[in-house]
């Protein structure tokens, strides 16, 4: 028996090369380019992999409804053709607003075919984020599901010109919707995939800055290289795995690794339909034989306060890797992990505009709990010196890199395949972040003697909150249109389960009583305009401090809910 | 606060009614009915979910475990639960 010794984490880094990675793959026949979707479905049919389950679908009631690699090729070919019959083109952008349900996948892969970009919607948004992410996607098509339509999008048509096509999962609700389970009936499931570029654009996911709209970041087919590779090294993903990524596909993670990686792969990847429960959780790991699992802080915070016990009372025998990201997770989770699970958890960094993990702990690597790991091989990373701003220092277009153990941006040496490739119609904020050839996360960290990189925090007011980013700005900005409202400071308050809350100051217009009747109406107020993104708590404040240009000081706000020292104020002005 | 073994079904229903306003303050419980599933109908997250299980323990001195959430799901299983 030939035993083979899996490469050292520093051997990978000598001999990896993304034009090595590019050559796990395939690419279209022909020399025609690279498609995500040929690589993550049709390739493995052409292999004879067509039989193999690609998507277990679990609903709420533990209802499985699988999918071969063969049926996933010929829904997907059905929905490029839906897409082809509307005179839907390369380039344009085709949203989502879906549970974790099949049409997901095949709406994503579907779209990648005809070459249009895919642009997937949060489905615990409320109608204000979903009319802002339409909007600047400029987005034709939106698929989604009668209910949440009709609770979600209905009202917002008018304000969406670009807006042409609305398909509903089953019965269409009204005149404006076309029945998606319809057109895919009719239509053939022959498709084949034009010429593409591998920078051709194929992926929208949105990001949220400190001020400002959201921003769409867009990601091209190369990406695909940087999901296998890194899904391969940082996760340990192999052919034919049962790899859950408990991510909802309306965030990149989601998306990356809920969707195209493990299919590169020719994993058979879950999607459960249902909310967080620990119990269902464990029967899904264990009902599964899950071998690879993907998840986060939040969940896994929630899971600790469900105990041990718990995970040990379900055969998760199958379970040989599990992952976190999201917010760096603390030591004691990685430390219950080993004890729970009988396995470490690896925590590893990204975000949206990485497009894929970037900094890992690698199967096999000594893990030093709370720390995200060391860079992946093809990557990179560097800590650089913090200027006045709290950002990266550039001087004459030059930046510092720290030395070990100092505090600084974290930043990644552009050129890997998933590096995304523009923020949607905003040069100037796409350019804005980089530097001297560096890509600036704006994340704080810093490096330890060995290589090891460990989160700081944040290096602006965006907070992180369940694993997803929330830009204060858009939350200050809804609540700024309720009638009593004349401003607000919106901030990440410090939480032990998610990380941090939505935390929201208002200053009430003269006439209208700080009483607990408006915090009500506040809070519903938030809700429905913001969904999953609406502020948990609401406190009034008639002075919220401002900077000497007017903008409201986020950071002293925080500051004093942390009762913490609010430092230097000589910047500050009272409100007027 | 009340002994949670003496919980009528009237209170019981209050004692939920008020937490999940506190999470939800405009929720249409009638809307929702004794049968709806009140994570799907008032879109509470798990954070939000969290909150109303702490609320209702603290307001019925009853011990909720994470093994008894499936017992929440509605208002009717709700009742059940606080009054078993």
């Amino acid at each position: 028996m030939l035993h083979l010794i899996p490469p050292t984490y520093e051997q990978l880094r000598r001999t990896f090369t993304w034009d090595r990675a590019r050559r796990d793959l395939s690419g279209l026949p022909d020399g025609r380019g690279l498609n995500i979707a040929h690589e993550a479905v049709d390739r493995h049919v052409g292999a004879g992999l067509g039989h193999r389950a690609a998507l277990r679908c679990v609903d709420e009631d533990g209802v499985v409804t699988t999918t071969t690699y063969e049926q996933l090729r010929r829904e997907t070919n059905r929905f490029a053709n839906v897409l082809a019959d509307l005179g839907v083109e390369r380039g344009d952008r085709v949203m989502t607003l879906l549970g974790r349900q099949q049409e997901q996948y095949v709406a994503a892969l579907g779209t990648l075919k005809h070459g249009a970009v895919f642009s997937p919607l949060f489905s615990s948004f409320g109608p204000e984020p979903i009319r802002e992410r339409l909007r600047i996607s400029g987005a034709r098509v939106l698929v989604t599901t009668p209910f949440l339509y009709r609770r979600k999008v209905a009202a917002l048509l008018a304000d969406l010109p670009s807006l042409e096509y609305v398909l509903v999962v089953g019965e269409p609700p009204d005149e404006h919707t076309l029945s998606l389970t319809a057109e895919m009936a009719l239509a053939s499931d022959d498709y084949e995939i034009a010429p593409t570029d591998p920078e051709d654009p194929a992926l929208l996911h949105f990001t949220s800055g400190t001020t400002g709209r959201p921003k769409g970041a867009v990601h091209v087919h190369e990406a695909v290289v940087a999901h296998h590779a890194t899904a391969e090294l940082a996760l340990d993903l192999r052919p034919g795995d049962v790899f859950w990524c408990t991510a909802d596909p309306g965030w990149v993670t989601g998306t990356s690794y809920g969707i195209i990686a493990p299919l590169t792969h020719g994993a058979t990847l879950i999607s459960y339909a249902g909310e967080f429960d620990a119990r269902a959780w464990y029967q899904l790991l264990e009902a599964q034989h899950v071998n690879v699992w993907y998840t986060a802080p939040t969940a896994l915070r929630m899971l600790m306060k469900y105990g041990a016990g718990a995970a040990r009372a379900h055969d998760l025998s199958t379970l040989r890797h599990i992952a976190s990201v999201g917010e760096a997770l603390n030591p004691e989770v990685v430390t219950w992990g080993t004890q729970a699970y009988g396995r470490p958890i690896h925590d590893n960094w990204w975000q949206t505009e990485t497009g894929a993990i970037m900094v890992s702990n690698y199967a096999g690597m000594e893990i030093r709990p709370g720390s995200m790991g060391r860079p992946m091989p093809g990557v990179e990373a560097a800590v650089l010196v913090r200027g006045e701003n709290g950002r990266a220092r550039v001087v004459d277009d030059r930046v510092t890199v720290a030395g070990p153990g100092v505090t600084g941006e974290l930043a990644l040496r552009t050129g890997w395949p998933s590096m995304f490739r523009g923020y949607l119609g905003e040069e100037e904020r796409y350019r804005a972040c980089f530097a001297d050839g560096w890509y600036l996360s704006g994340d704080l960290a810093r490096v330890d003697e060995d290589g090891y990189f460990w989160f700081v925090g944040r290096a602006d007011d965006v907070i992180k909150s369940a694993g997803h980013l929330i830009g204060p700005f858009e939350v200050e900005t809804a609540l700024m249109e309720h009638p009593a409202v004349v401003e607000a400071g919106v901030i990440g308050k410090p939480d032990a389960v998610a990380g941090e809350l939505v935390k929201a100051f208002v200053t009430l217009r003269p006439g209208f009583e700080p009483d607990d009747a408006l915090r009500r109406d506040l809070l519903a107020f938030g809700r429905h305009r913001l969904g999953g993104l609406a502020p948990k708590e609401i406190d009034f404040d008639q002075h919220l401090p401002h900077t000497s240009s007017g903008k409201v000081m986020r950071r002293l706000l925080k500051a004093r809910e942390l009762g913490l020292p609010e430092g230097d104020i000589s910047t500050l002005e009272n409100a007027p | 606060m009340p002994d949670p073994t003496t919980l009528t079904d009237d209170q019981a229903r209050e004692a939920v009614t008020a937490a999940l306003l506190r999470i939800v303050p405009d929720a249409d419980l009638d809307e929702v009915g004794d049968d709806g599933a009140l994570r799907a109908e008032l879109e509470l997250d798990s954070l939000d979910f969290l909150g109303f299980v702490e609320q209702l323990s603290a307001s019925t001195g009853a011990r909720i475990d994470e093994d008894d959430y499936p017992a929440l799901r509605t208002m009717r299983s709700c009742i059940a639960f606080l009054t078993r």
